[in-house]
């Protein structure tokens, strides 16, 4: 009975992203789509898989980090390094693919690198680290020949498109929701809700800890190989620390341990600030405001209880109930 | 030889020694009481006996292993569960999830099968469910399994902490104040539940409990703590009218 409920959730979250990409795919058919919309759409697609990998740490984890762009930085280098050295003597259908799994493996070695060390860390620790490894990694990056230094990296072939974004988005939607409700998700999450009662059951949490760290880096290296192959030039500066921000903002407004929460707000946080110009100047003002408030609410243990539990969806039911309780009375 | 043989049992805070050479062997079967007034060091005990502090001497040894110094993790492994004073649930998660964390040991399969969802995996994890289900059926908490934890009345809270200790298949549980918060009638299920898990489950059972007539009705011996220190030991009945023992609970 649980099961089929689970599933069925799952279902819809998958149903919901199929149904948008259709009619987005209908809209670029009939030309309705605005050059403005399909630029727009790569973007959106590439934060919603960041903001449900970083999910995996922040809400099912429970862990605060701030490195998510660093990872996304090293996936994107490496990715598109092999995709430049190989233009011309692997077809695009193979080397395109295998560009992603290059760079999402090599931000999950970048994963442990950091994770071993820092995974020790709590709260707001774990936060700062992590953060000085996104702009570490960075200015290492300017400062590399290979990597086109403080110029950029050119000549990746532009092969990103909407259609490969909705493929990978799906794999990571399935990937991410199998894993939580799985012996390792149900591990993970029983590290946020209670560290000292998971070890008493014999659970390792520094595995646990570590494994989630290294999917998540995964796919953020994933993300980081579309984005570069969808510019003409890659610069090293745009993975900074408010890359990283704009991505738990996302994760936490959609709901932390909400992956349908994280797919809708990756939507709204992307799509809004461009559609109402406004809007934009308001941005980092929302962001400074989320960030402060996570860095204040994280580690208490009130908040920890509701980790998981508020988000958009819960929003809905709250709204229904509401009504319903309404036509009740 | 004993199941559990603590001796010479010691650990200091800064100044503070907290428990200081304490000595118990818990025979195999036996639901062993640990009693004494607030603050007198139970929990300490408790926690270095599980590894969640290190001991600053004396040995701990379960069937003739020594697992002093190992951590809590190590120490769940070789055959110890517990439960928690302040009730450590997974509270953003299921009953039945819960039962299923203590199951993490007993029934696996890898991180793939899982994110691939395998046919391993579903085997695997209906085996736990039913296992689960089994295990809080002892408990008659088997129909709210779909509850989050933290839904449940604290009496139950009580109960789904036992069980999940339960679902690792220890040698040895350790039940810290299980009836805290229970009303008389609860208390008395919960003996009734205690009792029926030792001789069901084959169980040795250590408790540090408050409410004496739960410590008089179930426990076959004790030990008293007082100021980190032990006042007496042995036969529940005798122990409980050592005059030292009344003393140190009224006062002088
Ligand atoms: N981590 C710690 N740091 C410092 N002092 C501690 C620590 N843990 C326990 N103590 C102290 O050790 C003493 C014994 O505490 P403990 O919790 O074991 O008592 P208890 O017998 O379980 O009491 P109660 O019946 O109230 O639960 C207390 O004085 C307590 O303040
Ligand atoms: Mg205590």
């Amino acid at each position: 009975m649980k099961k089929n409920n689970l599933n069925i959730h799952n279902l819809i979250t998958y149903g919901i992203v199929v149904a948008a990409f259709l009619f987005v795919s209908i809209l670029v058919w009939t030309g309705n789509a605005s050059r403005h919309l399909q630029a727009m759409l790569v973007p959106i697609g590439l934060n919603i898989i960041l903001a449900v990998s970083l999910n995996l740490i922040v809400g099912f984890l429970g862990e605060l980090t701030l490195g998510h762009a660093g990872f996304m930085s090293v996936g994107a280098y490496a990715g598109c390094l092999f995709a430049i050295k190989y233009a011309e003597i692997l077809p695009t259908a193979v080397r395109f693919p295998l560009a992603m799994i290059i760079g999402g493996l090599v931000a999950c070695v970048f994963g442990i690198i950091i994770g071993v060390p820092v995974l020790r860390l709590k709260g707001d620790y774990l936060a700062i680290v992590t953060l000085a490894f996104g702009e570490i990694i960075r200015s290492i990056i300017i400062n590399l020949e290979f990597t086109g230094g403080a110029s950029g990296l050119k000549g990746t072939p532009q092969n990103s498109n909407f259609y490969i974004v909705f493929v990978v988005i799906m794999i990571t939607l399935v990937v991410i929701t199998n894993l939580v409700n799985s012996r390792a998700g149900r591990a993970i999450c029983s590290i946020r809700d209670n560290r000292i009662a998971a070890e008493s059951l014999g659970i390792n949490i520094t595995y646990y800890k570590l494994l989630a760290f290294v999917i998540a880096a995964f796919f953020a290296g994933v993300a980081g190989v579309i984005y570069g192959h969808n510019l003409s030039i890659l610069q090293a500066s745009v993975f900074d620390y408010n890359r990283s921000i704009e991505i738990l903002v996302i994760v936490v407004l959609g709901g932390m341990g909400s992956i349908r929460g994280s797919v809708i707000a990756a939507v709204i946080i992307t799509a809004l600030p461009e559609m109402l110009r406004s809007l934009a100047d308001y941005r980092m003002l929302i962001y400074a405001v989320v960030l402060i408030a996570m860095m204040l609410l994280n580690g208490s243990q009130k908040f920890d209880k509701y980790k998981g539990r508020m988000n958009i969806g819960g929003l809905f039911t709250l709204l229904k109930n509401k009504k319903s309780a309404k036509e009740a009375g | 030889m004993a199941l559990l043989e603590i001796k010479n049992l010691g650990i200091s805070f800064g100044g503070l020694h907290a428990v200081d050479n304490f000595n118990a062997s818990v025979e195999k079967g036996c639901l062993y009481g640990l009693i004494g007034p607030n603050g007198a060091g139970k929990t300490t005990v408790f926690n270095m006996v599980t590894g969640v502090y290190k001991p600053t001497c004396g040995t701990i040894h379960l069937d003739g292993k020594n697992l002093t110094g190992k951590n809590s993790i190590q120490i769940n492994k070789q055959g110890i569960a517990r439960t928690f004073q302040n009730i450590r649930l997974f509270s953003n998660m299921s009953v039945l999830d819960n039962v299923k964390l203590g199951l993490q040991n007993q029934i696996k399969y890898s991180v793939a099968q899982g994110i691939f969802h395998s046919r391993s995996y579903k085997r695997k994890e209906k085996e736990m469910d039913e296992k689960a289900i089994s295990i809080l059926k002892v408990f008659g908490l088997e129909n709210e399994y779909n509850y989050l934890a933290s839904n449940l009345p604290y009496g139950k809270q009580r109960k789904l902490e036992i069980a999940r200790a339960l679902a690792t298949t220890p040698k040895l549980l350790l039940l810290d104040e299980p009836a805290a918060g229970m009303n008389p009638n609860e208390t008395g299920e919960l003996m009734d539940t205690i009792r029926f898990v030792r001789d069901e489950f084959d169980m040795t059972i250590l408790l540090i409990e408050h409410d004496m007539k739960l410590v008089a009705g179930i426990c076959e011996r004790i030990s008293v703590l007082n100021f980190g220190t032990e006042l007496a030991s042995g036969k529940t009945e005798q122990v409980l009218n050592d005059p030292r023992v009344i003393t140190a609970y009224l006062g002088e």
